[in-house]
């Protein structure tokens, strides 16, 4: 089972993602063209970071009708494999339907790049198992549309059903609905987040805690 | 527009007067911006050569040697006049030509770095323009996916209207695969790829070659606008295409466009036969002339192996981009340009980049003998109060609110993000090396004495490379100044890069690469002569790169060099005036504390490190307690020249008890003074018994975030 990494014109973090999977985590990855329309053979398939299409209009919302898109969503429906999408990833699976909400302008009206620390509210993901329940793990966000939003009702399903995986801890840096930095789908297959784990998974980096994202998929896929 | 001798040698290479079209191509090329025509003599004072150097000055950037085949290649370049008039684009175009500039030499960009100058903070333009630039190159740098890792800040009456904004880039290569901007083989493809060409931009070089003076709003459409977007399919376009070995020679477009393929083809001892009709265009109608001088961004030309261009077209094509054959080499060496089947432009390949220098005459300024003669005076301080005031100057406050907004993680290969470290540092995935890049120079220093402020500006960034753990590798310079008509800021030019000169000599750092940008001026102010210092420095293990901020409890706060002097300092300007002799830099000295710290950092005796520089040793101290979360308590003399003094080196370095002793004998073996003044721990900077809390001086160093976000 291996992964797979898709390239849309403007993603920049592609090689990051790449090197996390194949490099750090010890994935067999691959990358994708927004252009290809078939993920058989594909474990994993992971939405990297970036100004997809230079995310001129709305973060994510001409990327969604790239033709490796319709695959994406083949994929998730009929249960392929594990989804994850990252910063440009998340806002892009959002504006595609595959996760609740959408990811407006920050609080601040300014990019943002810096660590931040989050709470880790389910450990029962197939991309969470590595960490412990309220375990506080960092990593870095650059964003500059990265507060999540969903409308009144929809939040509270959202929050009794327990789709919030991560949420931002001490501060909330870009005045997300609920401090809300990452979210399952209901079946539990799609992740969108908008921290970056391939920033932290190596001690180089930081305090390597990303790195759990990564390794939790590879157990989920049993590899 | 030209001189008479300039117009002499025209009509010499083409033998006739030029036509509308040569007289655009000549008025871009011959430019001072192009054509370095009256700083050139100069700059061949710069020592360019070491062993470790694979390409010095004259590429598009300048390439050092690692370790294991890894190079990096670097440069600066100023978008001081479009960042006038147009802050956002004027940055964010900035950006685009650098990075584009160390792609041509065939290495994939890693990190930028930008060296920013705004008038005060008090005036409204000029918070907007500092606003401006800091949006652009949010905007541009962060959708490029390079980090931007380091970079500096500086606030001066002297930049009211003219914002100096200095962009490095370094990219990362395998020596092997080093371009050159020339054209080779005769009858080989001529390929232009990447966006259109457009009017923005239009005489961009030749705007930079004069003042900012007069109704500066006209100038806008001389202001390229930059898609990042583009660079970045460009970027990955361009690696693929140079991957495949097809690609002989490569430039990107900027400055003078399409006509600097000219210089391409002289390069190669050749000419180039081009067609305009095949340019895609963003406009229709488009004469000539502009679009031969046209600067639209996100461009490149190169020439391939003839018979492979369809595989290099292709590349681009997938990433949708544009590129078409529109011309070939040529044996004869002339630049010819063919437009709808008549010759628009014939000029000998060697005239491009042959303007004849401009030999200026020079004068020293009355003020540098003024200021020296006159003594200062200092009111009666307390030092708490002095730091806190120093604190919140703008050039030493906290510049978090600067970096929050570029992304300096991406590409994952930030090991120190900018704050926190002297410089900033960079792994290279699969080795134990890494990096370092900072950007240097204070203008006041070079105003007061150009010479002296030349040497400290490469003292300054040698410092700041050594105190993270980096050997200094290599510089590239970014010389600002305003007009060279004016005899007594070519005096101050010729001082400055001999200073340079000497100090780059002196510590053996070579200039590989740099720009030269003259006419920064409006009608009432002229900047601070500003020839800022980008350096890259390695380090043998990156893991082991070092912080500023005191680390734990208990540790010895050691000084190991000289308490620098009052004349030039930070103090002196918010305390008193400007004035009095600047310490002359003693380069022996500097080279030893070098060596001394270096030797330090390689036996793994250092927990932390930290050069003193703007504001003196106290406002160093206060920044490592800072950004450690840890107070110190120091018994020191109160003396102003020694706690607010600035210019000879000085490093706060904190060491483990153990290793004290170590530390010690390192710089006693190398002849550098060495002083513990106490040890790391507490809430407080305690000094002599009274003590000032770190949340005080938190809140006073955090003052820039308040200005801005009130």
């Amino acid at each position: 089972m291996k992964a797979g990494v898709i390239i849309f014109p403007g993603s920049n973090c592609d090689h990051d993602t790449f090197h996390a999977l194949r490099d750090v985590a010890g994935f067999e990855t691959e990358y994708i063209w927004h252009k290809d329309t078939s993920l058989d053979g594909y474990g994993l398939v992971a939405l990297p970071g970036g100004f997809a299409y230079g995310d001129y209009l709305r973060a994510g919302s001409i990327a969604r009708f790239s033709p490796v898109m319709d695959a994406v969503v083949d994929y998730v429906e009929k249960d392929k494999g594990l989804v994850i999408g990252i910063c440009n990833g998340f806002q892009i699976l959002a504006e595609a339907g595959l996760l609740p909400g959408a990811l407006a302008k920050n609080i601040t009206r300014r990019f943002i790049c810096r660590t931040v620390e989050l709470l880790v509210e389910r450990n029962d993901t197939p991309f969470t198992s590595y960490y412990q329940k309220g375990q506080v793990i960092r990593m870095p966000i650059a964003h500059s549309e990265g507060r999540y939003y969903l409308p009144g009702p929809e939040i509270e399903r959202l929050e009794r059903d327990g789709l919030v995986v991560l949420r931002y801890h001490g501060d909330n840096p870009n005045g997300s609905l609920n401090a809300i930095a990452g979210i399952i789908n209901r079946s539990g297959n799609v992740l969108g987040m908008m921290p970056h784990p391939e920033r932290n998974s190596e001690r180089i980096l930081g305090d390597g805690t990303g790195l759990g994202i990564f390794l939790s998929m590879k157990k989920a896929l049993k590899i | 527009m030209f001189t008479p001798e300039e117009r002499d040698a025209i009509k010499g290479f083409l033998g006739r007067d030029p036509n509308r079209t040569e007289e655009a191509v000549f008025s871009v090329l011959w430019s001072e911006h192009c054509s370095y025509k009256s700083s050139r003599p100069f700059l061949k004072l710069l020592p360019t050569e070491a062993p470790w150097v694979v390409q010095g000055p004259g590429e598009n950037a300048g390439i050092i040697r690692l370790k294991n085949g890894w190079c990096a290649a670097f440069k600066m370049e100023s978008h001081n006049h479009p960042s006038a008039v147009e802050p956002v684009h004027g940055a964010a175009t900035g950006i685009g030509g650098i990075i584009r500039d160390v792609l041509s030499v065939g290495a994939r960009p890693i990190a930028l770095a930008d060296s920013l100058r705004f008038g005060p903070l008090s005036d409204e333009r000029s918070k907007w323009l500092f606003e401006g630039v800091v949006h652009g190159i949010s905007f541009y740098g962060n959708s490029v996916g390079i980090p931007t890792v380091a970079g500096e800040v500086y606030f001066d009456e002297s930049y009211k209207g003219n914002p100096l904004v200095n962009v490095t880039c370094v990219g990362l290569m395998r020596e092997e695969d080093f371009m050159r901007a020339k054209l080779v083989g005769p009858g080989n493809p001529i390929i232009l790829a990447g966006s259109t060409t457009g009017r923005d931009g239009m005489g961009g070089a030749a705007f930079a070659s004069e003042d900012l003076i007069g109704d500066t709003e006209e100038k806008r459409p001389a202001v390229q606008v930059g898609d990042p977007f583009m660079e970045k399919l460009l970027i990955e376009a361009t690696l693929e295409a140079l991957a495949t070995g097809a690609i002989l020679g490569i430039q990107d477009l900027g400055a003078g466009g399409l006509s600097g393929l000219g210089e391409m083809a002289h390069k190669g001892g050749l000419g180039a036969e081009i067609f305009l009709e095949r340019v895609p265009l963003r406009v229709p109608d488009l004469a000539s002339w502009e679009i031969l001088i046209s600067e639209s961004q996100e461009r490149m030309v190169m020439c391939t192996e003839a018979g492979r261009e369809r595989e290099i077209m292709d590349i681009y094509h997938r990433w949708d981009l544009n590129a078409e054959i529109i011309g070939n080499v040529i044996e004869e060496p002339v630049f010819r340009a063919w437009h709808n089947g008549q010759i628009v432009a014939e000029i000998p390949s060697e005239a491009l980049g042959a303007c004849p220098v401009r030999n200026l005459p020079r004068k020293e300024p009355a003020h540098i003998s003024s200021l020296a003669g006159k003594n200062p005076t200092f009111p009666d301080v307390l030092w708490d109060g002095a730091l806190l005031r120093l604190l919140s100057e703008p050039d030493v406050a906290d510049k978090t609110w600067v970096f929050r907004q570029y992304d300096h993680t991406v590409m994952t290969n930030t090991a120190v993000v900018p704050g926190p470290a002297d410089a900033g540092v960079l792994r290279v995935k699969g080795e134990v090396f890494g990096l370092s890049l900072t950007t240097d120079c204070n203008g006041r220093y070079v105003q007061m004495d150009p010479r002296e402020g030349g040497r400290r500006a490469v003292c300054e960034a040698a410092r700041n490379t050594v105190s993270v753990g980096a050997v200094p590798l290599g510089l590239t310079d970014c010389l600002n100044f305003a007009s060279p008509e004016d005899p007594e800021v070519l005096w101050g030019f010729a001082e400055a890069v001999a200073g340079i000169a000497e100090a780059a000599a002196s510590l053996n750092i070579p200039v590989v690469s740099g720009n030269v940008s003259f006419y920064n001026q409006t009608e009432t102010h002229r900047v601070f002569p500003t020839p800022v210092i980008g350096m890259v420095g390695l380090l043998e293990d990156v893991s082991a790169a070092c912080r500023a901020g005191f680390p734990s409890e208990g540790l010895p706060v050691i000084l190991v060099g000289k308490p620098g002097s009052l004349p030039g300092s930070l103090f002196q300007a918010v305390f008193s005036e400007t004035c009095g002799r600047l310490d002359q830099s003693d380069l022996y000295y500097e080279r030893g504390l070098l060596q001394a710290v270096l030797e330090m950092h390689a036996d793994g005796l250092l927990a932390s490190c930290h050069d003193v520089s703007d504001g003196g040793l106290l406002v160093g101290l206060a920044e490592s307690c800072i950004l450690g979360g840890m107070g110190a308590d120091l018994l020191m003399s109160e003396e102003p020249e020694f706690l607010f003094g600035e210019g000879r080196g000085l490093f706060i370095l904190t060491t483990s008890p153990e290793n004290e002793a170590r530390v010690q004998a390192v710089a006693e073996k190398h002849g550098i003074p060495i002083a513990r003044i106490g040890r790391t721990g507490g809430e407080e900077l305690v000094l002599n018994g009274k003590g000032l809390s770190l949340s005080v001086m938190r809140e006073a160093h955090g003052i820039l975030e308040k200005e801005m976000e009130s």
